[in-house]
């Protein structure tokens, strides 16, 4: 579904990623972790088609990242640590627009049912700027499923949320991104960026490790507990540069 | 997606979410305002009749309240990073920038359609002539159309809104210098006829640049 | 020394003695224009530096334009370096030039300056040359600041004819207190005059070829740094 060749991006002279191959089968659930300043925000920022890489290949669901990104971007899904939302609208009617922007028809059922999914009726018709943090993520999660992308992007949702809201978070994502995306009527390919090493391994079906750029690790995760992992990931991440 | 209801969901966006706090529409006026009142005391005391200097103050004002307006339209966006989601959608980047232009075209010209009654009544002369509402038409869409792809640049510098005169000022001339004639000319009892380079030179400003924008503008946005 | 850099090397010298003949027949070979006082007739002598520097200034912005295009088009840096290269010279080039007609219009016009159309519009293309410097030092990422300096450039030099209509047609109506330059190339001045002019291109693009190379090797600095871990 997902396929990078050798992805470069360079910032100047800075290489925040250098030469990354990966490949995510449809349906399938990888983690990537990693530490700061890692490049996981950066490829997922290439990957939304926000970012041009400076070398190598995107290719999604098969086609060029790179010439087909208006096709492509009908198909994403992208909850990043910044709500994406407009202020001054109401939750509703953020969700509206973007309704409109991806030429959903008849919008006004899924935005109900997606705002109950992630609890928010109550608060439909109140500005987004009245929203809490916990409440703005969760709102984000509603704009990202509105078009029933086949692929999610997630990049450290939980960032800035209280350990309630952030398992909140975490349940809702479990919940929600697991069920088959209605159009393909197929599980959804899911990428997640994340430093919660429970977290991600509890949605994972593969991790990848992250850092200076690379990947330094890839496997799969069946029946591995953050207690397995985590002498794995200090083994990778902890030596010096 | 539809191209122009693309633009026409943006548009609307901006309206409902300014209609809410009014936030660019009052600073726009404030400052169109006060620009009008200062010029006034600027010139008063130095020239034999307020008239001579009127286009000018009227096209200052513009400018002014016109960059402010400008500057505000990219900075909502980057607040909560509503621009990125703007930019996931599947829509043409010169849909947004159609979009955001329409709406800045609008605040301004609404900015205008107040301001000028307030000049003509401080000044004792007739502004609102479908003539001069043409002319001010035309050269508040050449500021629309050159301002939004400017402020879209202007907003990622690290001097933010400082930038966007010193960006938009040299190449705007052209508009401004026909702005002030126009005016001037309209004021002097002149027809639309006489115009007619003027409106000319205007119209080739707005569409040549506009163009130019719509190839440019996807440039702007990409990281 | 590598083939590129003999030839480069080779055309310096070329240009330097193209300058050098230029300004001998400038300040002596070329015949007096006539009928001017001994001191206008000294000053005429500015035209054959500034002709050449001003048609440069232009070449020079038109040169960053193209090269911008060049950038959008295909993202290679070096059309960048072209572009700020090419901006650059030009702006010497646009100072050179007023500073020469400036020198040259005290004493035939008895004025430093004059806002007649040419000398408007020309100030106005320096504003916009700085505006295009000062937009790329708000600038941190290179892509971004090749990026938005390319687009930035496409717009102004594209305003520059309209602008010059529009402050022409403005000045119409007032009278024009002093006519617009008239050259008054008498025979004998042109052959001085055109090798001035190929000198100073010359000059111009074995500047540009230098300035670029800068460049380049700045770029190459930068990633050698990278990778040392700076």
């Amino acid at each position: 579904m997902i396929e990078l060749r050798k992805l470069t991006k360079a910032f100047g002279s800075k290489m925040a990623l250098r030469g990354v191959d990966l490949r995510v089968a449809p349906g399938e659930s990888l983690v990537i972790f990693g530490p700061n300043g890692a490049g996981k925000t950066t490829l997922i920022r290439i990957l939304s088609s926000l970012s041009r890489p400076t070398g190598g290949k995107v290719l999604i669901g098969g086609l060029d990242l790179a010439t087909h990104a208006d096709g492509i971007r009908r198909y994403l899904g992208v909850v990043s640590h910044a709500p994406l939302l407009y202020d001054s609208l109401t939750a509703e009617e953020n969700l509206r627009f973007f309704a409109q922007l991806y030429g959903l028809a008849a919008p006004a059922p899924r935005i109900a049912g997606l705002l109950a999914q992630v609890g928010l009726t109550a608060r439909r018709n109140d500005l987004v700027r009245t929203f809490s943090r916990g409440m703005l993520q969760r709102l984000a999660i509603a704009r990202a499923l509105l078009h029933d992308p086949q692929v999610l992007l997630l990049d450290e949702p939980d960032t800035g949320l209280d350990p309630q809201a952030a398992e909140m978070l975490h349940n809702l994502l479990v919940q929600l991104s697991r069920a088959a995306s209605t159009e393909a009527d197929a599980p959804r390919t899911i990428v997640t960026v994340t430093h919660s090493i429970e977290r991600g391994l509890a949605i994972a079906d593969r991790a990848v490790i992250l850092a200076g750029g690379r990947i330094v690790f890839e496997g799969a995760t069946a029946g591995m507990t953050p207690a397995d992992f985590r002498p794995l990931y200090d083994r990778y991440v902890g030596g010096g540069r | 997606m539809n191209f122009w209801r693309a633009v026409g969901a943006i548009v609307w966006k901006d309206i409902r979410a300014e209609l809410r706090t009014k936030d660019i529409f009052s600073s726009m006026f404030v400052f169109a305002l006060l620009s009008v009142i200062v010029f006034n005391f600027a010139f008063e005391l130095r020239v034999p009749a307020m008239k001579m200097v009127v286009p000018g103050i009227v096209w200052v004002a513009i400018s002014f309240a016109g960059t402010l307006g400008l500057n505000r339209a990219f900075v909502i966006e980057q607040d909560k990073g509503s621009l990125a989601g703007l930019l996931l959608a599947p829509v043409d980047r010169a849909a947004i920038y159609f979009g955001k232009l329409l709406g800045n075209l609008l605040f301004m010209l609404v900015v205008e359609i107040i301001i000028l009654p307030l000049v003509m009544i401080f000044y004792n002369l007739s502004l609102l002539t479908p003539a001069h509402l043409l002319a001010l038409f035309l050269g508040t869409y050449g500021f629309a159309a050159v301002g939004t792809v400017f402020s879209a640049i202007a907003v990622n510098t690290r001097a933010r809104e400082v930038m966007l005169p010193i960006l938009l000022f040299p190449v705007l001339l052209p508009v401004l210098i026909a702005g002030v004639k126009m005016t001037g000319s309209l004021l002097d009892g002149e027809t639309l006829a006489s115009l007619g380079n003027w409106l000319q030179i205007v119209a080739v400003y707005d569409v040549g640049f506009t163009v130019v924008a719509y190839l440019t503008f996807g440039y702007v946005m990409e990281e | 020394m590598r083939g590129s850099s003999r030839l480069l090397m080779l055309l310096t010298v070329i240009s330097a003695i193209s300058i050098l003949i230029a300004a001998l027949g400038a300040l002596l070979l070329a015949p007096n224009a006539a009928g001017l006082t001994p001191d206008e007739t000294a000053a005429q002598r500015i035209i054959y530096f500034h002709v050449p520097s001003a048609w440069l200034s232009m070449l020079a912005f038109g040169i960053t334009t193209i090269a911008s295009i060049a950038y959008l088009i295909t993202s290679k840096r070096l059309w960048d370096g072209v572009a700020v290269s090419s901006a650059e010279i030009g702006i010497a080039f646009t100072l050179a030039a007023t500073a020469s007609g400036s020198l040259w219009a005290k004493p035939a016009w008895n004025t430093w300056w004059t806002w007649d159309p040419r000398l408007t519009t020309y100030t106005i293309m320096f504003l916009l040359y700085v505006a295009y410097f000062m937009l790329r030092s708000a600038l941190d990422d290179p892509a971004r600041r090749a990026r938005f300096a390319a687009v930035y450039g496409i717009f102004a030099f594209l305003s520059v004819p309209i602008t010059f209509m529009s402050i022409r047609w403005w000045r119409t109506i007032h009278p024009i207190l002093l006519d617009s330059k008239n050259f008054g190339l008498s025979k004998g001045m042109l052959p001085v005059f055109f090798l001035s002019l190929i000198a100073f291109t010359g000059f111009y693009f074995i500047l540009l070829a230098y300035r670029v190379r800068v460049e380049r090797t700045q770029e190459q600095v930068d990633a050698l740094k990278e990778q040392l871990g700076y």
